[in-house]
C-alpha cells in the first residue's frame, strides 16, 4: 500500500476536479472518472469487507445445529443467511469498480486476501453467539453506518441495505445476553466469560489507531472514511458500557472509567502485537476458517455445476421448439 | 442506471453465456417495496438464466417481505447516459426556467393556482 499517491495516468486537473466533487458531496458513480487510486483503495476496502461477511459465516455456523432451542436456531440461520446476503452486496459493488467476483473469491482460497481479524476467534460456548451478535455486530453496525456515507455511490448503497438488516443481529444477541446474564450462576459464569474473551478483539476490529494507520487521511480526504479509526472504537466503546452495565456484566479493562471532561470512557492500551499476529495468519483459527471455506466452495461446486447444466438443457430445449 | 463500467457484449449473447471460468452473466436487479411504488435498482448478481435470476434475485435482495415485485434484466441490456457528456447532454433542459411554475407570476391574493 505503499504506492504513488496518484498513479502517472492520472491528470492533475481531473485529480483537481475530482476532489471538488468529493469536497462538494457529490456521489461518484462507477463510470465516473476517479484517480487511479481510489479506485484501488476502494476495492481493497470493499473487497476485504465482502470476504470478512463471507467468513464471518463460519464461526457463527458453527453453533447452527447445537441452538438451544427452535427460536434461537431459526434466528441463527437467518442471520447466518443475512451475512453470505451482505457479501454478496458487497462483491456486487466490488464488481463496479471492474473488478472479476470470481478473482476475489480466488483470492480468498488462496489465503492470499485479507478479512476482519475477529473472525480467527474460536467461538467456544453458545455465549459466545450472544456476545458476537452484541459486539461483532454492534461494531460493524458503528462502522458501516458511517460508511453509508461514503463517497462512492455503490459501495454507500449497499451499507445502507446491510445496516438496516443488521440491527436485528445485534438485538438478538443481546437477548442472549441478557437472558444468561439474569440466569443460573453457570449461566452467568458462561457469559461472563464469552465478554471477557471478545471484548479486545472487538475493539481491535476497527484497525490500527490512528497514529499506524497510513491510509486514513488521504481516505478521510477522499470521503471513503468519515470518521478515523480510533474515533469510530470510542464511539462503540461509549454505545456499550452502559449496555453492560444494564445486564450487569463487566468489561474485562481495568482501566474504563468516565472521563467527564471529554464525555468518553477512557480504556486500556490495545495488544496490538496480538492484533498483528491475527492479521498476519497466526491467530488461533485462521487455517481452521479457510480450510472450511475451501471445503464449502468445493462441496458447492456440484450445486453450480447443475445449474449451469440445467441453463443449458432449457436453452437447447427452447431452442428446438423455436425450430 | 447501471453500474456495469463497460456493458458492450450484445445482450442475447451475454445472457446465454455461460463463461468457461463457471462465471454467469451479470443481471441488475430492481426491487418494488409497496403497490403504486417505482421498481428501484436494489444491486445485481450472477445467474446462468433470467428464471435462476429471478430466485436468486428472492434470496438476495428480498429476505424480509420487503418486497412485492422483482425485475432482473441482464446488464448488458442496460443503455446508460455517460458521465462525460453529461453537461452537454442534459443542457437543453436547463435553461427552460418558463418550464417550472415559479416563472409565472400570479397578482396578490389569488389562490389555488
Amino acid at each position: 500500500m505503499s504506492q504513488a499517491r496518484t498513479q502517472p495516468q492520472d491528470d492533475p486537473a481531473k485529480v483537481a476536479a475530482f476532489e471538488a466533487r468529493i469536497a462538494a458531496g457529490e456521489s461518484i458513480e462507477p463510470k465516473d472518472w476517479m484517480p487511479e487510486r481510489y479506485r484501488r483503495q476502494l476495492i481493497r476496502m470493499m473487497s476485504q469487507h465482502a470476504h470478512s461477511e463471507i467468513v464471518g459465516m463460519l464461526p457463527e455456523g458453527n453453533w447452527i445445529t447445537r441452538a438451544p432451542s427452535l427460536r434461537r436456531k431459526i434466528s441463527l440461520i437467518a442471520k447466518v443467511q443475512d451475512e453470505a446476503g451482505h457479501g454478496l452486496y458487497i462483491y456486487c459493488g466490488t464488481e463496479t469498480l471492474g473488478v472479476d467476483r470470481a478473482e476475489l473469491v480466488q483470492q480468498l482460497l488462496d489465503g492470499t486476501a485479507k478479512y476482519s481479524s475477529i473472525f480467527n476467534y474460536p467461538t467456544l460456548s453458545w455465549a459466545d453467539m450472544g456476545v458476537i451478535g452484541w459486539f461483532v455486530d454492534g461494531a460493524a453496525i458503528v462502522n458501516q453506518t458511517v460508511l453509508a456515507k461514503a463517497s462512492y455511490g455503490p459501495y454507500a448503497r449497499a451499507m445502507i441495505r446491510i445496516c438496516k438488516e443488521e440491527n436485528f443481529h445485534k438485538r438478538q444477541g443481546y437477548e442472549i445476553v441478557a437472558v444468561l446474564a439474569n440466569g443460573t450462576p453457570a449461566q452467568k459464569a458462561m457469559i461472563q466469560d464469552a465478554v471477557n474473551r471478545w471484548w479486545w478483539p472487538s475493539l481491535m476490529m476497527f484497525g490500527p489507531s490512528d497514529a499506524d494507520s497510513p491510509n486514513t487521511a488521504e481516505l478521510i480526504r477522499w470521503k471513503v472514511k468519515r470518521r478515523t479509526n480510533d474515533e469510530l472504537r470510542q464511539r462503540f466503546v461509549n454505545l456499550t458500557v452502559p449496555q453492560a452495565a444494564a445486564v450487569n456484566l463487566t468489561l474485562p479493562d481495568p482501566e474504563l472509567r468516565y472521563d467527564a471532561d471529554t464525555e468518553n470512557w477512557h480504556f486500556g492500551p490495545i495488544d496490538w502485537d496480538e492484533f498483528n499476529q491475527v492479521i498476519r495468519g497466526n491467530g488461533p483459527c485462521n487455517r481452521e476458517r479457510l480450510e472450511a471455506r475451501r471445503r464449502a466452495h468445493d462441496e458447492g461446486a456440484w450445486v453450480r455445476e447443475a445449474a449451469s447444466a440445467y441453463a443449458a438443457k432449457q436453452r437447447a430445449k427452447q431452442a428446438s421448439e423455436a425450430a | 442506471m447501471s453500474d456495469r463500467p463497460d456493458a458492450t457484449t450484445p445482450v442475447g449473447e451475454q445472457a446465454a453465456a455461460i463463461a468457461p471460468d463457471g462465471q454467469w452473466p451479470v443481471w441488475e436487479v430492481f426491487t418494488q417495496s409497496a403497490q403504486g411504488a417505482p421498481h428501484e435498482h436494489a444491486g445485481s448478481l450472477h445467474a446462468t438464466d433470467a428464471e435462476h435470476a429471478l430466485q436468486n434475485a428472492r434470496d438476495v435482495y428480498a429476505r424480509r417481505g420487503e418486497v412485492i415485485s422483482l425485475w432482473v434484466v441482464p446488464s448488458a441490456a442496460i443503455t446508460a447516459s455517460s458521465p462525460g457528456d453529461a453537461g452537454p447532454f442534459f443542457d437543453p433542459g436547463a435553461d427552460k426556467a418558463y418550464r417550472h411554475p415559479q416563472f409565472y407570476k400570479v397578482p396578490r391574493g389569488v389562490r389555488g393556482l
